[in-house]
């Protein structure tokens, strides 16, 4: 493309996206940032509210904010063993699906998909018919653990997160299994490799890019947990206001403390954005030894 | 031997297929029960099948609220995803396909974005439409749901694997613009990457729960997911509710499900390629 450069097509290529990119995506978080180094001074009581200058002092009250890093702690916990678990699960039953070993497997792939049809506050709203004592289908199990109390509330909503996002991430990765050349295999058999050592050996780092790719976006997800608390609030005391990180921006936001809200938002995101980087610059390391 | 080696994969296949399957049963029996019998008969098999009543009760209550949500789900997602496409569509195609100054600056800023959490903009995207006195509006929910960095990051990688340079000189020697290039010739290359591009959109906004939630006030232009969830919230005063969102969250699910079967097919495969490069 060394020709002369088309500049009104560029642009009209370029243009619409952008504009809509600099409003939506690049103006919040320059606002974002801007509203939490103002805070709201009122004179006296019951004076009129003004918007001064607080520089750090927002984020020195998102530091010492006790809640919000019980709910990132929260959200952590969650994190390490519910993404493991869930793309365990997706591979696990990628690789069966690709093995060969199985029959059925147009009906199977649908099965675990329809999952991912079902909205996240859709989900969240049937598990929690399913998980209480009274309604449930599953009363033997619901009388005798409560699956909604302090105790395992995460875990239930673990499981209802894994439930919707297994057949979505398992899909990624079977997809990538099918775009491995079958002279790979052919190499593999060969060499007198089984199904196993050649799923170990050859088809996971193969896939390799597939798993990094969705455990990026599973990070992003469970920081952003929002729907699933909200909904288990009205179905279980043990969910406060402020479960997690994004429930603490939305209770903040409509008490309505805007700066204190802004100031968590950033904070937020720029956790999200280091430990996707970091993730991704250790599994880089990893995968050139 | 063979069919030894076949039972322990089958197991494992035959106990998740009811792990996803046994909610999504069981919500449709729920959606067939009377109010009367959905807790004394057994919640995993049919009683009378009052699918008909329920239904037309949860399309005449609130004034027929529920239909207005889903027409607005329709327009909200379907609209953003498919305007989002062609936008993110033509963005990524020129990244690819023309070099000119800043252009890596561009792909990397905007793959940034992809690692922003949409719901660290909820909140600043509310403050500044309230400057502007625009939430509350249908626009307010629209228009941030039209940008999808992603879809920017997958189209570039698309196209520089599916359009050849040689087609684009060959179209220019035919005196074809550069634009009604795109349209007539690269988009058909592009396609199974855009159907990827699109649901993928698509799945985004539909689970975007937290921009309506700040934006909308006004229950009628809420998207379906919001409108359960307000319900839900009500159950506690309005028992008669909780049927409601049964029958509605069974509705609210099946036109996706129809989608998703439908484009099935495309959708694999691009899925394939976007996760292999």
């Amino acid at each position: 493309m060394t020709r002369k450069k088309p500049l009104g097509a560029l642009l009209f290529f370029i243009l619409p996206f952008g504009l809509l990119f600099a409003a939506f995506y690049l103006a919040p978080i320059l606002y974002a940032i801007k509203q939490s180094l103002y805070k709201v001074e009122r004179t006296g009581t019951f004076g009129p509210a003004r918007e001064v200058f607080g520089g750090l002092d927002q984020y020195q009250r998102v530091f010492s904010d006790g809640p919000f890093w019980e709910s990132i702690g929260r959200v952590l916990l969650f994190g390490v063993v519910q993404v493991p678990v869930m793309l365990g699960l997706a591979l696990v039953l990628a690789l069966l699906l690709d093995s060969g070993l199985v029959r059925g497997r147009r009906f199977f792939r649908l099965a675990f998909f329809v999952p991912y049809a079902v909205p996240g506050v859709v989900a969240a709203i049937m598990w929690g018919f399913l998980y209480s004592p009274n309604l449930s289908p599953f009363q033997s199990v619901t009388s005798a653990v409560d699956l909604l109390s302090a105790d395992l509330v995460l875990w239930s909503m673990a499981n209802v997160v894994t439930w919707v996002y297994v057949g979505y991430n398992m899909l990624i990765i079977y997809s990538s299994l099918l775009a491995i050349p079958q002279e790979v295999y052919e190499a593999a058999k060969l060499d007198g490799a089984g199904a196993f050592r050649t799923a170990w050996s050859i088809k996971i780092p193969l896939v390799m890019p597939a798993i990094v790719l969705t455990t990026v976006f599973s990070i992003i997800g469970t920081l952003q947990l929002l729907a699933e608390p909200a909904v288990f609030r009205t179905f279980s005391s043990a969910v406060s206001s402020t479960y997690t990180p994004n429930l603490t921006v939305y209770s903040t936001s409509s008490i309505p403390n805007f700066n204190l809200a802004a100031a968590f938002s950033v904070v937020l995101a720029l956790a999200t954005c280091l430990l996707s980087f970091a993730f991704l610059k250790v599994t880089q390391r990893g995968g050139e030894k | 031997m063979k069919n030894a080696n076949r039972i322990a994969p089958m197991i494992v296949m035959g106990a998740c297929t009811l792990y996803f399957l046994i909610p999504i049963w069981w919500l449709l029996v729920a959606a067939t029960k009377s109010r009367a019998q959905f807790s004394s008969t057994d919640a995993l098999w049919f009683a009378d099948f009052a699918l008909v009543d329920n239904l037309k009760e949860l399309f005449a209550y609130g004034d027929g609220v529920f239909l207005r949500w889903m027409l607005n789900s329709v327009l909200y997602t379907g609209g953003a995803a498919l305007l989002g496409t062609v936008l993110a569509a033509m963005c990524g195609y020129a990244l690819a396909k023309y070099r000119f100054p800043g252009r890596e600056a561009i792909f990397n800023v905007v793959l940034s974005g992809v690692l922003v959490p949409f719901t660290a903009l909820a909140l600043p995207l509310f403050l500044i439409f309230s400057q502007l006195n625009a939430t509350n509006t249908f626009w307010s929910v629209f228009l941030p749901s039209l940008v999808n960095p992603f879809g920017v990051y997958l189209a570039r990688i698309y196209a520089t694997a599916s359009v050849p340079d040689e087609l684009l000189e060959a179209a220019r020697l035919d005196g074809s613009g550069e634009v009604r290039t795109f349209f007539t010739v690269s988009t058909k290359l592009m396609f199974p990457a855009l159907v990827t591009i699109f649901l993928f959109h698509f799945v985004a906004v539909w689970n975007n729960f937290l921009l309506p939630l700040i934006m909308l006030g006004n229950e009628r232009l809420f998207p379906v997911t919001l409108g359960l969830y307000s319900w839900n919230t009500q159950v506690n005063q309005i028992p008669e509710l909780r049927m409601l969102v049964l029958s509605g969250a069974f509705v609210s699910i099946i036109p996706l499900v129809i989608a998703f079967l439908l484009l099935q097919r495309f959708w694999r495969n691009g899925l394939g390629s976007g996760a292999i490069k």
